[in-house]
């Protein structure tokens, strides 16, 4: 009996006992609701069948009570669903997806092996369409009234993977406002633009039925020039925005926690990991809506707050790994043991395993070769490590997928079974072979064939490596002292380690400085001063203003950095360092700013309305110019906060004058997540909003208006009329771009940790390691890393603060054992290596036949350039030795093909 | 595909030896320029190594488009793909090397093996372009002139030890990461050419004073001292050729 797939949204089927998907975690099969025993007390046959007998069917639910000291909530969000309203279509016209549907369709282990097809026929779609905000951004029944954030970059992300299976499809992205404000969202907003036939189409579009024939959907929708157009798709994506959990009434209910009226957490702006009951806190989209990256800073920041209650009971519940001693098989012969994984069938249905593991078995020294069904399941480890011990296997070779995600499991799997992890090797039979030859099965079995044949040569030369055990000095250094900085201090100091706060500035402070209120009314010049104290009288941090770095020395868990502050010259000994360091605000060039008084920035406007300035009191009416400095040849990446910014400030100016006219000459309005719910307020307040285009920029110069009073009057086409338009404005306001502080180059070197493309901290990963480097020990939080509101500030700088914990409540570090190392008979001192070491990681020194080159390998990252442009191979990059990669390169191509 | 952490770790040699082996064809991908996930930004050497090596390939007539770098993110895997399918084309229509190319292949694998022997020649004396941080692609081209190449393959550096001056001292012999100088104490060194790497270690090595190494750019090397010949014999013996150092105390 099959069953429609939930996990494949429906579209496939399954039956009642399965494994919920390929990755699961635990990856054991279990038996869902649509079982014939559990509806009609019949069948039972799985019970029988199971050898184990492992199935139990008359499991029922159980109570469980656990003590503890504090509560995460992190129920994530569910999907809207459009069946809520007839008019998307969905479930009553087969060619309308939604975006979760057609992210299924386009997967590998999807309902149709990766391959896009559309319901009606089975057949390609070559013409697809995506309608965006669908049930967001909508004040209608059933639809929610904010943004969620998330769908026109996924979207996008939908469009690039529709043109990796079939580049010539047409895709047409139906948008209000293309909301691009994430990191490197606005680059990659730009890529998409520039792949043929893709379309973006600023116009809401609604689904007016289907060709009973071909099953086409036809949208309609309006233009600007042609006005309402009708036009058929061969299929339709809805990108369905965020509803909260299903069951947030009884979730709020049963932990006593109070939720918005959109229904996701009541949080409290100022610290947005706390609910309204102490000790519960929120992560992830439970907040509101959010991308992964400030989900995953969310997770860590709840976690510290987490970690600030509970620090007196640290480490107590924790037990710790014990490995069998390791054997030392360096003299030994290589024994190699090489296991094929199927990856369910990811692997298995395109390369053909059992081929494969036949013609593996007569490489020389191979003495195991097995298939696995999931080598990263929790039974396959373990016959690896039971066959490491049986046939000691001095080699592990994992053909399977990418070492990048799996690749430390495996390593542990080998300490498991005795041996040094440096044994294993990974051969990438996944994304590098099954995943991108689908429909070249034989090419596919050939090729894995050859790329665990070039593993198994390689493990041959592999040798064992040591890694180093650091001790962690147990103090931190946050650089910045700003919001981010003292909120990330703070939280670091509460759980009992000692926080030297650095501030180039005489105050505390920061951007913060500046800032009035939030969006949400808070007064943050309140919470700031309350923030400050708040510093100073906490005994563990000593704060450093007027700060200077003079030097950084150090590495993970041992740094040490020398300042000048107005405490004199200093040396601070120090385990980790936050760089908390912010931006800059973008001085003007353009629209006479800085020529006349009456044009200013959107934080000079913020000050003027705090100290009641008559300027803003009296104008009658202001003009707001988004995308200044930003979005453009200059700086390609959109800042982000502007949006929110200058509609708080448009609501200031209706709050003093409702009659003042305002209006807000705009590119994309990009009011994210709740936000929007206040730039709808604006318009009903009357803001005016006039789209403006990079083609046709708006102009500012003075004039007078038709009253006689001097003006500035900006001119900008209206994309409706097609005229252009000239406003009177008594007060100019730039929406200035959000830059990267002066300070960021020499601080990033300091430290030794990159800038991105845009002048801002390059993070280890954008989504995965939002608070950390490459560099270990080195941690990100606040404008440093990105433009960011206030929440989502204080957000990174506690998740900073509970990666850092995560570090310094440790008292070692182990550092990776892959790094160069020197051979001194071979080193001929030329320096070569030192030269392009940016790290700083070599040094020499006298030794009886000159000086010699020497790794220290805890800051030695593993690069391997020097060991390239070391003449005489001296310097060697461990684990990816000249040995190593020509045993590969000569184990591809085998003697008796190599004479052609 | 053989990973390594970084682009800027591949050598010369590894692209010579896939080559060698009958590959008919090299890509190497790395990350976008400029945005390297090291501080080392060692795809601008790999960049280099790329334009170094195409221009070597055509000086000895095969063709550079067998010879491929793309610069991409870890999220670009669609980019990797166009360029991996783009590379596959070029091949294709290129040929089997040394077939399309018209060099037989124990003549390819002769002058693959000869400039093989150079690398760490090429490797000194190209440091410095080598490591350069070409942001420019305006500059790609002509970052390396195929008169550069001619020049550095006719004026290759060898080190000979003048028998004359040579005071036979164990200094340069002790320094030379290849251990290519034979002799000992009381033996006049000699450096064996076959052995020799050219990294200059011995021209510097060798005390000033003595003066013996020099380094001759593509011309002949004199015929190394016959071994019966080596022998010096010092205070006041007259055999061998060593009569200037006789009086001078070894170190």
């Amino acid at each position: 009996m099959e069953y429609p797939d939930q996990y494949n949204q429906d579209i496939s089927t399954n039956k009642a006992v399965h494994i919920y998907f390929a990755q699961a975690i635990p990856l054991i099969t279990y038996i869902d609701e649509s079982c014939l025993y559990l509806k009609e007390k019949k069948c039972r046959i799985c019970e029988s069948m199971c050898k184990n007998e492992a199935i139990d069917l008359h499991q029922i639910s159980r109570k469980m009570e656990l003590k503890v000291a504090a509560v995460i909530l992190s129920p994530g969000y569910d999907v809207f669903d459009p069946k809520v309203r007839d008019e998307y279509g969905y479930g009553r016209l087969q060619n309308v997806v939604t975006g979760m549907d057609y992210e299924r369709l386009l997967c590998a282990t999807g309902p149709y092996e990766g391959r896009i097809l559309r319901a009606s026929d089975k057949r390609h779609p070559h013409n697809i369409a995506w309608i965006q905000c669908v049930g967001s951004r909508r004040d209608s029944e059933g639809d929610n009234d904010y943004c969620s954030a998330v769908c026109c970059t996924y979207a996008q992300k939908q469009v690039i993977l529709t043109k990796d299976h079939n580049s010539g499809a047409a895709c047409t992205i139906f948008h209000n406002d293309v909301r691009s404000y994430g990191k490197g969202f606005e680059a990659y907003y730009q890529r998409v633009q520039e792949f043929p036939d893709v379309r973006f189409v600023r116009s809401y579009a609604s689904i007016a039925g289907e060709d009973p024939e071909t099953r086409n959907v036809i949208i309609r929708y309006a233009t600007e020039s042609q006005g309402v157009k009708e036009e058929s798709f061969d299929m339709v994506v809805l990108s369905v925005g965020l509803n909260p959990p299903a069951d947030h009434k009884a979730l709020a209910k049963t932990f006593g926690i109070e939720i918005n009226r959109h229904g996701f957490c009541q949080i409290d702006s100022a610290n947005p990991m706390v609910t309204t009951r102490p000790g519960i806190f929120v992560s992830g989209a439970f907040q509101g809506p959010m991308d992964i990256p400030e989900s995953v800073f969310t997770a860590s920041a709840a976690g510290s707050q987490c970690g600030e209650l509970l620090n007196y009971r640290r480490g107590k519940l924790t037990t710790d790994r014990i490995y069998p001693p390791e054997r030392d098989c360096a003299a030994d012969e290589p024994r190699i043991g090489v296991f094929v994984c199927h990856c369910g069938s990811n692997i298995s249905r395109v390369v053909d395993v059992p081929d494969t593991v036949a013609s593996i078995r007569s490489l020389p020294h191979v003495v195991h070769v097995q298939d696995q069904l999931f080598s990263c399941a929790t039974n396959s480890m373990k016959a690896i490590v039971d066959t490491v011990k049986e046939k000691a296997l001095n080699r592990v070779v994992i053909a399977a997928c990418s070492p990048r995600t799996l690749e430390p499991l495996f390593r542990d799997t080998l300490r498991e079974a005795g041996i040094n992890k440096y044994y294993l090797d990974m051969a990438n039979i996944r994304e590098h072979c099954s995943w991108c030859h689908v429909r070249e099965k034989e090419a596919a079995t050939a090729k894995a064939r050859d790329i665990i044949r070039m593993s198994v040569a390689r493990s041959i030369d592999l040798e064992a490596l040591q890694e180093f055990d650091l001790p962690v000095n147990k103090a931190a250094l946050v650089v910045g002292g700003g919001l981010a900085g003292m909120t990330c201090a703070l939280s670091i100091a509460e759980q009992g380690h000692d926080v030297h706060l650095l501030e180039r500035e005489s105050e505390l402070g920061g951007t913060a400085k500046r800032l009035h209120s939030t969006l949400d009314g808070r007064d943050v010049q309140a919470d700031l001063t309350k923030l400050i104290r708040r510093v100073y009288s906490h005994p563990a941090i000593h704060v450093y203003t007027d700060a200077v770095i003079t030097e950084a020395t150090g590495y993970v868990g041992n740094f040490v950095t020398r300042l000048t502050s107005e405490k004199g010259v200093t040396a601070i000994e120090h385990g980790a360092v936050v760089i908390a360091i912010g931006a800059e605000e973008y001085r003007p060039v353009e629209y006479l700013y800085g020529e006349d008084e009456r044009v200013l920035t959107n934080l000079e406007l913020g000050e003027r309305i705090a100290r009641e300035d008559d300027t803003v009191s009296r104008a009658r009416s202001v003009m707001m110019i988004q995308c200044v400095g930003c979005r453009n040849e200059d700086r390609g990446y959109c800042s982000r906060v502007c949006c929110s910014h200058s509609i708080k400030n448009a609501l200031k100016l209706k709050e003093i004058n409702p009659d003042m006219d305002v209006a807000v000459a705009f590119r994309d309005m990009r009011t994210y997540g709740f936000n929007e719910t206040y730039y709808r307020e604006a318009s009903r307040k009357g803001v005016r909003f006039i789209r403006w285009t990079p083609a046709d920029p708006p102009g500012v110069e003075r004039a007078r208006a038709g009253d006689g009073r001097p003006v500035l009057q900006v001119a900008l086409t209206d994309s409706v009329l097609g005229k252009r338009l000239a406003f009177d404005a008594d007060l100019l306001v730039l929406a200035a771009a959000v830059i990267p502080p002066e300070s960021a180059q020499e601080i990033a070197s300091l430290f030794k940790v990159p800038l991105g493309p845009d002048g801002f901290f390059q993070e280890g990963h954008v989504k995965l390691r939002p608070v950390e480097f490459a560099a270990s020990g080195v941690f990100l939080c606040g404008l440093a890393h990105y433009p960011k509101l206030i929440p989502e500030a204080v957000n990174q700088a506690y998740g900073a603060a509970g990666r850092v914990l995560a570090l310094l409540s440790n008292d070692i570090v182990t550092v990776s054992g892959a790094v160069c190392e020197v051979h001194e008979r071979t080193c001929t001192g030329c320096g070569a290596c030192a030269a392009v070491c940016s790290y700083g990681a070599i040094e020499f020194r006298k030794a009886k036949q000159g000086q010699k080159a020497v790794v220290n390998p805890v800051i030695c990252k593993g690069d391997g350039l020097c060991n390239a442009v070391c003449p005489t191979g001296a310097i060697v990059l461990k684990h990816f030795t000249d040995r190593q990669i020509l045993s590969q390169i000569d184990a591809l191509i085998p003697e008796s093909t190599a004479a052609k | 595909m053989v990973r390594v952490m970084c682009s800027g770790r591949i050598d010369l040699a590894h692209i010579l030896r896939a080559f060698a082996k009958g590959a008919d064809g090299v890509f190497i991908g790395g990350c976008r320029l400029g945005e390297c996930n090291y501080l080392t930004h060692g795809n601008y050497h790999a960049l280099n190594l790329v334009l170094l090596c195409k221009k070597i390939f055509e000086h000895i007539g095969l063709n550079p488009r067998r010879l491929q770098i793309a610069f991409m993110s870890g999220g670009e895997g669609n980019l990797f793909a166009a360029e991996a399918d783009d590379f596959s084309k070029t091949i294709k229509e290129l040929g089997f090397i040394g077939q399309a190319d018209r060099i037989g292949p124990s003549q390819l694998e002769a002058v693959l093996a000869d400039v093989g022997r150079l690398v760490p020649f090429i490797t000194i004396e190209k440091h410095a372009k080598l490591t350069a941080r070409l942001k420019d692609a305006a500059d790609w081209e002509n970052h390396f002139s195929l008169a550069e190449i001619k020049q550095l393959f006719d004026q290759v550096a060898s080190y000979v030890i003048d028998p004359a001056k040579c005071q036979a001292c164990m200094i340069c012999a002790r320094s030379c990461p290849v251990e290519a100088i034979e002799g000992g104490k009381g033996l006049i060194h000699v450096i064996a050419q076959d052995r020799c790497i050219r990294c200059g270690t011995c021209l510097n090595a060798c005390p000033p004073r003595f003066g013996a190494v020099t380094r001759i750019d593509g011309g002949p090397v004199p015929p190394p001292l016959p071994v019966d010949k080596r022998t010096i014999v010092r205070k006041g013996g007259q055999e061998g050729k060593k009569s200037t150092s006789t009086e001078r105390a070894l170190p």
